[in-house]
């Protein structure tokens, strides 16, 4: 308040000064944000122009890492020896609150650009060609593990189904409330999988039951888990912690 | 009596004094959010304290950290292209030689290290800018490792894979801020070499 009501007056008397006293001001300022940082710690993240950057920074690099994906590269496989045992549990949940899926009674319901919105059961999808993977899970906080999973091409799928693969986006919301979304490049890339079965086991439910969709070139929190419906789409759907911050693209 | 003056001199270019304090700024987000980070999955039995850490959360780290590469990257590739190209590198760097390195260096735990001439670095010094200047690169190299482990997995292959990677950013990040703050110590102990990596200018007998 002070600062303000000298800046009036002093702004009437000259013009000339102000100026140069905000410039420098700014430049102090601009000096300073480093050491504002390492003292707030968290504060300055909240600031509103400072979250304006930092998004329009995300969303750039989506872009970046859309340029940089390739649909051919294939991630790295590893033998049976590599798989981490026990594989990590991990969700927005602890694993004694892992949803219970009624596997008999379950369909997948398909929304949005699709030709055949048909709900597929299980025994349906369990009927698709079956392929499997041995790799690399890599988790935004830093940590990775190897894990087997076996299933069906999503490209394979979205063709079954009738897909529109010229659109932006396939979104998927999930049986614990889960949501995420992916680029459709990624969608079509060869070891992009619907997967019903987790080191040669029907999936487990805390693995995903009855379907995760893994996706060995993006962080594991783009893998989602209990699929219960999906959509093709050209308008962003977001998901669980890209709405909180967390990079859309994320991809490995 | 024009000899017993003093005057200025410049030393300092404005296109390196100018990517210097980007590239300190840029620095400190990097690493600050980084250690954010670091602390989301720690592979040594410490964290981080997060009060002097970025970012409040892991996704608000993040978001600094690859905002921040950006700038630390840009900037860096102008500085590297003028020190090649000027031959600044070249003149200020080099000739460097282990012997001098050590003699220096000791020389400075000593307090017996000479800054007199400002526009000339002692072998202490070009050992330690040099040194910054290649834990950038592996930083920036590991970095995108960690990134990209499957676009760029060439690049992790030469660290041992992903996990490899990371050990080898966080190492590099360590080293470079030991030499960091090392500089900054002798930046306090030689004060008039701070106004000049403003100003560009330095005060020499004539």
């Amino acid at each position: 308040m002070k600062k303000r009501t000298m800046e009036t007056s002093l702004a009437a008397q000259s013009p000339k000064l102000v100026r140069s006293v905000e410039r420098r001001l700014f430049l102090r300022q601009g000096l300073s944000l480093g050491a504002l940082a390492m003292l707030s710690g968290c504060n300055l993240t909240d600031d509103e122009s400072v979250q304006r950057v930092l998004t329009g920074m995300s969303r750039w690099n989506d872009g970046a890492q859309g340029l940089i994906f390739s649909r051919t590269k294939l991630a790295p496989e590893y033998p049976e020896s590599a798989i981490t045992k026990p594989f990590p549990f991990n969700a927005f949940y602890t694993e004694d609150e892992v949803t219970e899926v009624d596997g008999k009674s379950y369909q997948l319901e398909l929304a949005g650009m699709i030709r055949d919105k048909k709900p597929w059961t299980l025994p349906e999808l369990y009927a698709l060609p079956q392929t499997s993977q041995i790799t690399r899970h890599i988790c935004v906080e830093g940590w990775s593990a190897i894990g087997k999973w076996g299933g069906v091409r999503f490209s394979t799928f979205l063709e079954r189904i009738g897909a529109d693969t010229t659109a932006k986006y396939v979104g998927f919301y999930c049986a614990d409330d889960y949501s995420t979304s992916i680029d459709m490049a990624t969608a079509l890339h060869p070891q992009t999988l619907l997967t019903f079965r987790f080191a040669d086991q029907i999936l487990p439910m805390k693995y995903g039951f009855p379907m995760k969709l893994r996706i060995p070139t993006k962080l594991g929190f783009k893998n989602p888990k209990q699929i219960v419906s999906m959509m093709v789409t050209n308008e962003y759907p977001g998901g669980y912690w890209e709405d909180q911050g967390y990079n859309w693209f994320s991809g490995s | 009596m024009e000899t017993a003056q003093s005057h200025w001199v410049k030393i300092h270019p404005l296109i390196v004094r100018i990517t210097h304090w980007i590239n300190a700024f840029a620095i400190l987000m990097m690493a600050t959010s980084g250690w954010r980070i670091y602390n989301a999955s720690p592979f040594f039995p410490f964290r981080i304290p997060s009060e002097i850490t970025l970012g409040g959360w892991l996704a608000g780290a993040l978001q600094w950290h690859f905002a921040a590469m950006w700038l630390l990257v840009l900037n860096g590739i102008v500085y590297v292209t003028y020190g090649i190209v000027s031959g600044h590198f070249r003149r200020k760097f080099f000739p460097l030689w282990p012997r001098d390195v050590v003699r220096d260096v000791l020389g400075a735990f000593r307090g017996k290290l000479a800054h007199d001439d400002l526009s000339m670095y002692n072998a202490a010094q070009r050992a330690a800018y040099l040194a910054i200047l290649l834990c950038l690169v592996v930083l920036v190299f590991s970095g995108l490792a960690i990134w990209k482990p499957v676009q760029f997995q060439e690049i992790a292959g030469l660290m041992g894979g992903y996990e490899g990677a990371r050990i080898v950013h966080f190492c590099a990040m360590a080293l470079m801020v030991f030499i960091v703050l090392v500089h900054i110590v002798m930046v306090m102990l030689v004060p008039r070499t701070f106004p000049t990596m403003i100003t560009g200018r330095a005060r020499r007998a004539s």
